[in-house]
């Protein structure tokens, strides 16, 4: 996955011993290398998940290793939306707010089967995946994830921050809702990515 | 009763006796009856309609329109005590020309007994009973728990709507046999009705500061900040 092995043309190389004060890069991966090495985390847990999430945050797991190591509980100061755990439909308004109120630049990570698709809760009162309410750039599978990955998530959202560029503006731009519904995406593709599956799809939708 | 807010311990009621001890061995059905089962009956002629035991707990089936008067018998008799009402649910069996029930659990503390009130509601008339808010405060969020889950309206509630979903909620009530699993809409509709709601309206943005509620602190806490106390704000 080049998480590993990373291009040494991406390395700033410093020695000391030489009193040359310059060093040259591109101003992509500056800013990029910046960006990826201080995401501060916007914790948005509702369930087990976020236990797992708390365990990554200490010190075993130690996140901050990562630069995350400041969580920001407002979501004015966060770059990177952690959904730890299920999102009932009476929280989406609140999460698409909470995703609304960060500023750019911004990312999510979607942790666990629930968030990511429903998981086992293919009811009425679960949404079935929080990509039908927000943009997401990373899908932590698991139910709940181990710490490792999360972080392998983690490390995999750093990779891609860090192949990001600026002349590509429509990166950064905010994405519109549907003035009507509301909704980011279309309808039938909401209903497509919550079809059933499993065992689930013996279930009717329909009233008997 | 000596004031509102009178401590009450556990079995004080009971004359001294042995210790209470944990039942073991319980049958299934049968078994001695809670004795408020049978003072029920002699109080309320008629009112009671069959009693159970089920694993040591009694159960009694009481006319929906009496509710209220046994309950508020069964809270304020001196021979009863039932203080605490532990649970407002309801009950609908997959057999669907089978009445709904709806449930309420007693425990008297002084007496250190269990009491299951059941009445049952035909389907075929409003799903209507009396709300025992005024007998127990805590009866407020259970009924309109059970209310949001089942659409039973709890008659005297003062403030029915719903609280687990959100109260534009139009698919109807989830725990009824039919409803299905995953709701009436389809999944963008969910979402769009889900987005469209607005927390705001209800719920105040603002947070309550130790000013505002300064006429409802305690006595000593009144004295204390009006003392020149600081209170970290």
């Amino acid at each position: 996955m080049g998480l590993v092995n990373r291009p040494a043309t991406r390395s700033v190389s410093y020695e000391p011993q030489s009193q040359e004060g310059w060093v040259t890069t591109r101003l992509d991966f500056l800013v990029n290398w910046g960006r990826a090495n201080s995401l501060w985390p916007m914790p948005f847990g509702t369930a087990c998940c976020a236990i797992e999430f708390m365990a990554t945050a200490a010190s075993r797991f130690d996140l901050a290793r990562f630069g995350m190591e400041r969580m920001s509980f407002s979501p004015r100061q966060a770059d990177v939306l952690i959904c730890a755990g299920r999102v009932p439909f009476k929280l989406a308004p609140i999460i698409r707010r909470i995703w609304q109120q960060m500023p750019q630049p911004k990312w999510a990570i979607s942790m666990g089967a629930c968030a990511s698709s429903g998981g086992m809760f293919d009811n009425y009162a679960v949404v079935q995946g929080i990509d039908t309410i927000i943009p997401v750039d990373v899908y932590v599978p698991g139910c709940p994830p181990r710490p490792e990955g999360l972080i392998y998530g983690i490390r995999m959202l750093q990779e891609k921050v860090m192949n990001e560029r600026r002349a590509d503006s429509r990166l950064r731009d905010e994405m519109r809702p549907d003035p009507t519904s509301q909704l980011y995406i279309p309808a039938t593709a909401i209903d497509e990515l919550s079809e059933p599956f499993g065992n689930s799809v013996h279930q009717t939708r329909s009233a008997p | 009763m000596t004031g509102r807010f009178a401590i009450v311990s556990a079995g004080d009621a009971l004359q001294s006796g042995p210790p209470p001890v944990t039942p073991r061995a319980v049958a299934h059905r049968g078994g001695e009856a809670n004795h408020s089962a049978a003072a029920l009956s002699a109080q309320f002629p008629g009112v009671v309609l069959r009693t159970a035991v089920v694993w040591g707990e009694t159960t009694v089936f009481v006319r929906t329109e009496s509710v209220l008067d046994v309950m508020r018998w069964l809270h304020e008799d001196q021979g009863q005590r039932y203080d605490y009402l532990s649970d407002v649910t309801a009950v609908e069996y997959r057999d669907l020309d089978q009445p709904i029930e709806v449930v309420w659990h007693l425990r008297s503390l002084p007496y250190r007994r269990f009491l299951r009130v059941k009445t049952q509601l035909e389907k075929t008339a409003a799903l209507e009973v009396p709300s025992v808010w005024p007998i127990w405060k805590a009866a407020d969020w259970m009924e309109r728990e059970c209310y949001d889950m089942f659409g039973i309206k709890f008659i005297g509630h003062p403030d029915l709507r719903r609280i687990l979903m959100w109260e534009q909620y139009k698919e109807g009530f989830p725990l009824r046999k039919d409803f299905p699993l995953r709701g009436r809409f389809s999944r963008a509709e969910q979402l769009r009705q889900a987005l469209a709601q607005n927390p705001e309206a209800k719920y105040s943005m603002e947070e309550l500061s130790i000013a505002d509620a300064f006429e409802d602190l305690p006595e000593e806490m009144r004295k204390r900040l009006g003392a020149g106390e600081r209170t970290g704000e």
